[in-house]
Formats: structure tokens, C-alpha cells, sequence
């Protein structure tokens, strides 16, 4: 007979659930992970990862394309969406191993199946595996469920002509025409990777604008960029049905204008947003909140129910894979009993769109620093003053700064352009580390390089920008 | 039922003091009059009456005790029956955490500091650790920049952040009790003045001797960076020729009667005629004798004037109240009585607070002339050189005669120019013919 008492029992082993239970391994916690599907959850296998290895292959394929500007030249290039996804896959599965091997070295217990809360008080659990259910205690239970893609009547996915993220990754043949209903990280990406490779891609956006939650600013440049790609662009518009025919289908889409056209696509991509899964893994019965499908937590992740904590995506935003790692650590120090540990800073935690032009951020937008009442500074550059991007070939792009103009203090930071992911960490330490615009200003950013726009950036609100 | 026993106010400006010495300890039964402390203000120490009766709980603030605030809880009175254990004395001991910074000499600089160096608005002016027993303040440099403009005292915070560091929510959490409060710091943080440079980076280690500040240095450092930042002076300066007053000085001390001890019953000095003369020309001229206040100017009714006394280690000015009802030996024997106290630190706070007017002398020094800074809530000071003999011209002929140098310092916002002249013009021929003070 397994063990079946344990002190953490994590239920979901996306990145917020491993990485909560490797951290309380790690504190001596006797710990254990349920996971329905396979280790590393959404992000590792439907998320994050796959598309990034997608995006990969088609910014290679679009570098293939300027191939002159570099001074080379190739002919009869092309691309097999089979093997592109072949790879995707493959950067998956090798994740996925990666997450069974940290769970094995630290000691964790991986149990299969489906959990769901036994009763009020907590500490039982019951997961239901190829129809056999086994009781579980623990002192501690931290909920970590993740959630899926948002559908809406008269949208909903049928995984062949209707996708959503799940069927996008995984092309059986390539689209040649695509509608993306929804315009934030999930959409654009898709959008972008299908429009790049060739297909002929429409987005509809409820929002007046692209990336809606990124600053406006930044929105604009995206979607200025998007459409020079042959993009096209439906702001403020829905899609008030969609009708399927033989290997296509049609969407009504309803413009800013009241007007409805119909659009005929090869396939219609579904990124509506998320919702939390919150079904059948007896919230109810343990009384614990729910407010628009996430679950209602503390700060540090309380349920309301002793010994049962609820991280990631299953509570509140931002949705995103980084912010659910730190809650799961959040949580097993606050098991183990860590002195000293804070809640996360919602206006910390960047968010980054692996679209071509990447788009990333953190904090503020300058439209909610305004908002605030605080008397502001803002400093932009742009990519066409940096050596290093012009070497690159990847002059277009901006780096903004918000700084609140009488305590130096970083409200955001915003930024589109080539590498900007990578980049947008730098002011993430900065804000998590309370640098002002002065330490920034005095930290020497090595030359030539593409975070020294970020230095520019920093320098142009006081107006000293050096290279422009 | 137990009651706190808070610091006191000695004066009215005093927003914080030390507490010398605990005269009671723990356990003793106290009545209504009972010497409790010694607190020592910037410029005296003075006993702390017991006000009820009762049995002391809990001295709450030890003997040493610096930057205790005004009103912070010092110790428990228990009353008849009453043990320690019914009072909750954590409630009152976190009532005075802010208040108090324990023993530490170098804690309270640190108080008024910060907001000192406040910058007017976010300008580029860097902000050094503040001193905390001269240990590192470790605090993030936006809790840093966002307590300089609040006047928050960071050493006095606690920090919430990785290895205590002191963040940006401990600032804005922090109760604005460690402010400075002074009026001084606060126009100055208005008016941006920059901060100095740091003498100690100008001076290799070990190549000077470090004198920590007393309360009485911090005390000058503030106030008279306040007057002379704040207050826009102007100088007016006048010769008084001393001939008849030095012949008028040597015949009333020749007539000193003398006592048994052969002693006489004064000595009038130079000062004592200055003194004299400063009264009675402010009663001439009552718009000198004047105070500025944001909405008035404040007319005082009587003389009391001030002497500026050196005391080892600073300087304080004593007032002479009611100058103008008072002759010359009783002007001379109050000021000796008053600087005599003075150095022994016994005077009270009443005695040196107020005054419409000071003089201060650098004569004996053999100082010709010089200017001092005014010493508010008072709009002039006189700045009195060394009665010295000097050619002068006579109806066109060159004579020797004993002349001082007297320099008034005015506060323009309450005297205009012409104002402060005639009040010299008056108090020069007082100097120059004493007897016509005798009118």
C-alpha cells in the first residue's frame, strides 16, 4: 500500500504546483503532487513552452526571408508544419521528463488522477484514478487546478475547424487563412506565428486597440507593425457567430460601426481569455469561495479553510506562469513556517507577448500612473538610437519609462521591439529592489548592447537621454 | 487606576529632552511635589515634579534616556493596591517605541537630519545612511528618497524588507511622529536648500577628533540655521563716541558704597549702560520691539532684553524682563546674576525664551565690529565692539576719543530701514549723553 498521509498535497502539476512542491521538499515537508494529465501543466505542454519553440521556427523562417540584408542568399526554402510542430512537441516532452526528474530528486510523490476536497475542515482529499478512488490526508492541500481557454455561446471550440490554443498547437496541416478572436498574449502569438509563416490572418478585438492591457503607446506601435505585416486588424468589433462549413467557416464579425460582415476562414483560433478550473475538485462542499470562476484567496494564498491554500491561475491575475511559481513558493514557506515572507506585488510581475515585434511590461501603464494623481515623468527611446539593434537589423521598437517625478520611484516600464522579454527583467529588479531613477541612471549598462535602451529610456525622462 | 507618566514640556518649544537622572526607582511611594527626574533640554536641566500620589510601577524610559519626545509615557503610577501585573505595560511600552530611542547619543541627530536635507522636488541630491549608533541603515533607495521628503526618521523604522531592510511600505506605514517638526526644517525643505557635502569625506580618518553633538550644539546648529535662512536681515552700522559715558561709569563706581568686606555694591560695566540704552530706546521706538508672526507683527509693551552669554560649550541669551523700569545697578546686577546661572546651566527655560530684543558683546574680546543672527521670535539684535580710542574729527580738528561700534541686525520683514535707524539714531545719543537717559 503507497503512503497516503503526506504534509503538502499539491493538486495540479503546472508550473505553480511543481514548483510549490519542490519548494516544500526542499523546507522537509513531506510532500506530494496529483496531476491529471502530464507534469509541467499547461505551460510546460499547451503554453508557454510549444509556442515558443512555434515562434522560433517562424522567426527563423521570416529571418530566411531577409536573407539578403545580411548579405546572404538561399532558394527554394520552405517549411513542413508537421516537423515544426515535431519540434514543438518534442521541447515539451523533454520539459515535461525534466519536471518528473526534479519531482524524483527532491522526493516528491507523484500521484495520477483527479483530487477533490473531501469535506469542510480540510486535510482529506480523494483522487479518482481510471475509476478507482484513494483517500489522501494532509495537513496541507494547496490547490493549483490552473484553468483553460474562456469559450462563449456561439463560441465555442470543436477542436477542427474551431480551435483553441490546445488545437493551435498542434496544426495537422497549415491554415491558409485564420480568424483570432481575442487579442491579448494568446491571441497575438498565434496570430503572429500563422501570419508570419504565410497565412492570411484577421484578429478581432472587443477593445478599441491591440494588447489592450499593454500601454497604449505600445499598443499602437504593435499594431502599426502588425498591419505592415499584413495583419489585419478589427478593434472594438465581435464575432456574433460563426458557421461552419465543409473546411472552413464563416464569422459574423460586428465592426466599431454597428456593421456586420462576414469573413470566410480556413480556421478560427478561440483566445477569449481564461477561465479558472474550478469545477469538481469539491469547492462547494468545503465552502470556500469563488468569484468569476477563480478562487477568492489571502494574500498568501488562504482559502478561508485551514491547510488549504489556492495558487495561480486558479485565483486572481495576472494569469501568468511566473506569478504562480512564486505563489507556490509563497505558500510552502508560509507551510514550513519561513519568517519573513512577503506577499507578491501584483505591479512586479512583468508580462511578456512573444509576438514579432515581442512586446513586454511591468507596472503601470502612463494612462493608470496619470490616473493615480501622481505627478509623472515619462522617458522613451527609441530602437533606432541603439547600436546594437541597428547591427541586429531590428531598429524598430521603443523603450518607455514611468517614474513617478517626485520620488523617483519606477511605476512601469514598457517596451516593444526584438528581445524585449529578455530585457524587461532588468526594471523588474529595479522596482522589486526600489531603485529610483537615480540608481538607474548611475548603473553602467554594457555597450554595445540592446539594454542600453533601458539606461536611454531611463536617462529621457529627465530629458538627458545620450543617443538621440 | 495606573496612571503613564508622560515627559514633560519645560518650555514651549521643547519637543523632546533627555531624562538625566531617575530620582525614585521602582517600588518608591510618591506624593504631589516629589522630585522624579532630572530632564535635561537643550539648555537646562531642570527637576520633574510628581503631580498625584501613588507607588512607581515601572520606570519605563532608563536614566540616560535621549530624544525623549514630549508627552511620551516615562513610567507607571500605580495607584493604593494597584500591582504592576493589572497595568499592561506592553500597551504603554509600544506607545513609546517611536518616542524613544533608548540611550543611543547618536539617534537623535539623525532625527532632524533627513528633513533637513529634504530636496525641494525630486531633484538629483543624494541621500547618505543616516547615523544609527553609527551602524548602516540598511533601506531601499526609494523608502530612502520617499522618508527625506516626509521627514521620517528611516533609523527609527523598522524594516520589513529581506535582512530588515527598510522599504517603500515601511515609510509610508511609519506614524509621522519621527518628523522633525520644527518650523525651520520645514520652510527649509520648502525653499530646496542643497545639502552640504559631508565634512568627514574632505578628511583622512584618524587626522581629527570627532566631538559628538550635545543637545545644546543641535540645538544652536537649528535654531540659528533657521534665523539666518529665514529671516532676511540687514545691517546697520553706527559710532558711538564713549567720552561722557566712560567719565559718568568711573564716577557712579567711585561712589559704590562698599559693604564690610570692602566690596562695593556694584560695578556697573559698559555693557550695563547698553543694556540701559537698548530699553529705553524701545520704548521710543516700539516698532523694533516686535515679533513677526504670519498674520501680525506684535508690538511688545515692555523692554525685556536679552544678553548673548557664552557658556562653555555654546551660548544662550537670558533676558533682562521689564528693562526699562530697572536703573543701572539693577540692569548690571541682573545680568550677572543671569550669566553667573547661566554657566552653571540653572537657568529656566522662562528666563531665555521671549525677549523683544538682545545684545550681544564682543567688546572684551577686543573686537571692533562685527554682525550676529538674529534670535527669533525677537527682529534685532545689536552686535557691540570694544570701546576704543580712535582719532576722531571735531568741528574740523582731529581729537582722540573712545569709540564704539555698534551693528544691528534687523529683521526687514518687521523693520525697514529708516525704522531701525532712528531707533539707533535714539540709542547713540543715550550712549553719548548717559545722563539724558535720567529723563
Amino acid at each position: 500500500m503507497a503512503d497516503t498521509s503526506f504534509d503538502v498535497i499539491v493538486v495540479g502539476g503546472g508550473p505553480g504546483g511543481y514548483v510549490c512542491a519542490i519548494r516544500a521538499a526542499q523546507l522537509g515537508l513531506k510532500t506530494a503532487v496529483v496531476e491529471r494529465d502530464r507534469l509541467g501543466g499547461i505551460c510546460l505542454n499547451w503554453g508557454c513552452i510549444p509556442t515558443k519553440a512555434l515562434l522560433r521556427s517562424s522567426e527563423i523562417w521570416h529571418l530566411m526571408h531577409r536573407l539578403g540584408e545580411y548579405g546572404m542568399s538561399a532558394d527554394n526554402f520552405k517549411f513542413d508544419i508537421k516537423k515544426i510542430v515535431e519540434r514543438s512537441r518534442g521541447v515539451s516532452q523533454q520539459l515535461s521528463s525534466g519536471v518528473g526528474f526534479l519531482m524524483k530528486k527532491h522526493k516528491i510523490t507523484v500521484i495520477p488522477g483527479s483530487a477533490k476536497l473531501v469535506g469542510k475542515a480540510g486535510g482529506k482529499l480523494a483522487v479518482t484514478d481510471n475509476g478507482k478512488v484513494t483517500e489522501y490526508t494532509s495537513k496541507n492541500i494547496v490547490l493549483a487546478t490552473g484553468a483553460r481557454a474562456r469559450t462563449l455561446p456561439g463560441l465555442e471550440p470543436d477542436g477542427l475547424l474551431v480551435w483553441t490554443y490546445r488545437e493551435a498547437m498542434v496544426p495537422p496541416s497549415f491554415p491558409k487563412s485564420l480568424l483570432v478572436v481575442g487579442s491579448g498574449a494568446i491571441g497575438i502569438e498565434f496570430a503572429s506565428f500563422y501570419r508570419t509563416l504565410g497565412s492570411d490572418v484577421t484578429v478581432v478585438e472587443v477593445m478599441d486597440r491591440v494588447l489592450p492591457v499593454e500601454d497604449e503607446e505600445i499598443s499602437t506601435l504593435a499594431a502599426k507593425a502588425f498591419t505592415k505585416q499584413g495583419m489585419k486588424l478589427k478593434t472594438g468589433s465581435t464575432v456574433t457567430a460563426l458557421k461552419k462549413g465543409a473546411d472552413n467557416v464563416t464569422a459574423t464579425v460586428k465592426g466599431k460601426d454597428g456593421k456586420t460582415e462576414d469573413i470566410t476562414v480556413d480556421r478560427v483560433i478561440l483566445a477569449m481569455g481564461i477561465v479558472g478550473n474550478v469545477e469538481n475538485i469539491g469547492l462547494e462542499e468545503a465552502g470556500i469561495k469563488v468569484d468569476r470562476t477563480h478562487v477568492v484567496a489571502g494574500k498568501y494564498g488562504e482559502t478561508g479553510v485551514p491547510g488549504v491554500w489556492a495558487i495561480g491561475d486558479l485565483v486572481g491575475a495576472p494569469w501568468l506562469a511566473h506569478k504562480a511559481m512564486h505563489e507556490g513558493v509563497i505558500v510552502a514557506e508560509k507551510i514550513a513556517g519561513v519568517k519573513g515572507v512577503h506577499p507578491l506585488e501584483p505591479s512586479n510581475v512583468a508580462g511578456c507577448t512573444y509576438c514579432w515585434p515581442q512586446v513586454a511590461s511591468v507596472g503601470m501603464t502612463e494612462a493608470k500612473a496619470k490616473e493615480s494623481g501622481r505627478k509623472i515623468k515619462v522617458g522613451r527611446f527609441p530602437f533606432i538610437g541603439n547600436g546594437k539593434a541597428i547591427a541586429l537589423g531590428e531598429a524598430e521598437g521603443l523603450i518607455k519609462t514611468v517614474f513617478d517625478a517626485t520620488t523617483g520611484e519606477l511605476l512601469g516600464a514598457h517596451m516593444i521591439g526584438a528581445e524585449v522579454t529578455e530585457l524587461i527583467q532588468g526594471y523588474v529588479i529595479a522596482k522589486t529592489g526600489e531603485l529610483t531613477d537615480q540608481e538607474l541612471s548611475h548603473t553602467i549598462f554594457p555597450h554595445p548592447t540592446l539594454s542600453e535602451m533601458m539606461h536611454e529610456a531611463v536617462l529621457a525622462a529627465d530629458g538627458a537621454a545620450l543617443h538621440i | 487606576m495606573a496612571t503613564n507618566i508622560l515627559m514633560p514640556a519645560l518650555s514651549p518649544t521643547m519637543e523632546e529632552g533627555k531624562l538625566a537622572k531617575w530620582l525614585v526607582k521602582e517600588g518608591d511611594v510618591v506624593k504631589s511635589g516629589t522630585i522624579l527626574a532630572e530632564i535635561e533640554t537643550d539648555k537646562a536641566t531642570m527637576e520633574f515634579e510628581a503631580v498625584d500620589e501613588g507607588r512607581i510601577g515601572k520606570l519605563l524610559v532608563p536614566a540616560g534616556g535621549d530624544a525623549v519626545k514630549v508627552n511620551a509615557p516615562i513610567a507607571v503610577l500605580l495607584a493604593d493596591g494597584e500591582k504592576l501585573g493589572d497595568v499592561n505595560i506592553p500597551a504603554a511600552m509600544s506607545s513609546i517605541k517611536d518616542a524613544v530611542k533608548a540611550v543611543a547619543p547618536a539617534a537623535a541627530p539623525a532625527a532632524a537630519a533627513p528633513a533637513a536635507a529634504a530636496p525641494g522636488a525630486g531633484g538629483a541630491q543624494q541621500t547618505k545612511p543616516p547615523a544609527n549608533d553609527g551602524k548602516r541603515v540598511f533601506a531601499s533607495p526609494l523608502a530612502r528618497r520617499i522618508a527625506a521628503q516626509k521627514g521620517v526618521d528611516i533609523s527609527a523604522l523598522t524594516g520589513s524588507g529581506p535582512y530588515g531592510r527598510i522599504v517603500k511600505s515601511d515609510v509610508e506605514n511609519a506614524k509621522p511622529g519621527t518628523k522633525a517638526a520644527a518650523a525651520g526644517s520645514a520652510a527649509s525643505a520648502q525653499s530646496g536648500f542643497a545639502t552640504l557635502p559631508d565634512a568627514k569625506l574632505f578628511y583622512k580618518e584618524g587626522s581629527y577628533e570627532e566631538v559628538p553633538h550635545d543637545s545644546m550644539r543641535k540645538a544652536i546648529a537649528k535654531r540659528l540655521t533657521a534665523a539666518k535662512a529665514l529671516i532676511p536681515h540687514y545691517y546697520l552700522t553706527v559710532d558711538c563716541n564713549l567720552t561722557a559715558l566712560m567719565a559718568t561709569r568711573e564716577a557712579l563706581n567711585a561712589a559704590a558704597p562698599k559693604g564690610k568686606d570692602k566690596v562695593p555694591a556694584y560695578k556697573l560695566s559698559v555693557n550695563d549702560f547698553v543694556l540701559k540704552a537698548s530699553a529705553m530706546a524701545l520704548i521710543k521706538h516700539p516698532d523694533v520691539n516686535a515679533s513677526w508672526t504670519e498674520t501680525a507683527i506684535l508690538r511688545h509693551k515692555s523692554a525685556d532684553v536679552g544678553i548673548a552669554v557664552a557658556i562653555p560649550g555654546g551660548l544662550i541669551t537670558p533676558i533682562i524682563f521689564d528693562a526699562q523700569t530697572k536703573g543701572l545697578v539693577e540692569i548690571s546686577n541682573a545680568a550677572k546674576d543671569l550669566a553667573g546661572r547661566a554657566r552653571d546651566k540653572k537657568l529656566k527655560p522662562s528666563e531665555y525664551e521671549g525677549g523683544g530684543f538682545s545684545v550681544s558683546n564682543l567688546g572684551m574680546f577686543g573686537i571692533k565690529s562685527f554682525t550676529s543672527i538674529i534670535n527669533p521670535p525677537q527682529s534685532c539684535i545689536i552686535a557691540v565692539g570694544a570701546g576704543e580710542e580712535r582719532a576722531v574729527v571735531v568741528n574740523g580738528k582731529i581729537e582722540v576719543a573712545t569709540v564704539m561700534t555698534v551693528t544691528m541686525s534687523c529683521d526687514h520683514r518687521v523693520v525697514d530701514g529708516a525704522t531701525g535707524a532712528k531707533f539707533l539714531q535714539t540709542f547713540k545719543q543715550f550712549i553719548e549723553a548717559p545722563a539724558s537717559m535720567l529723563l
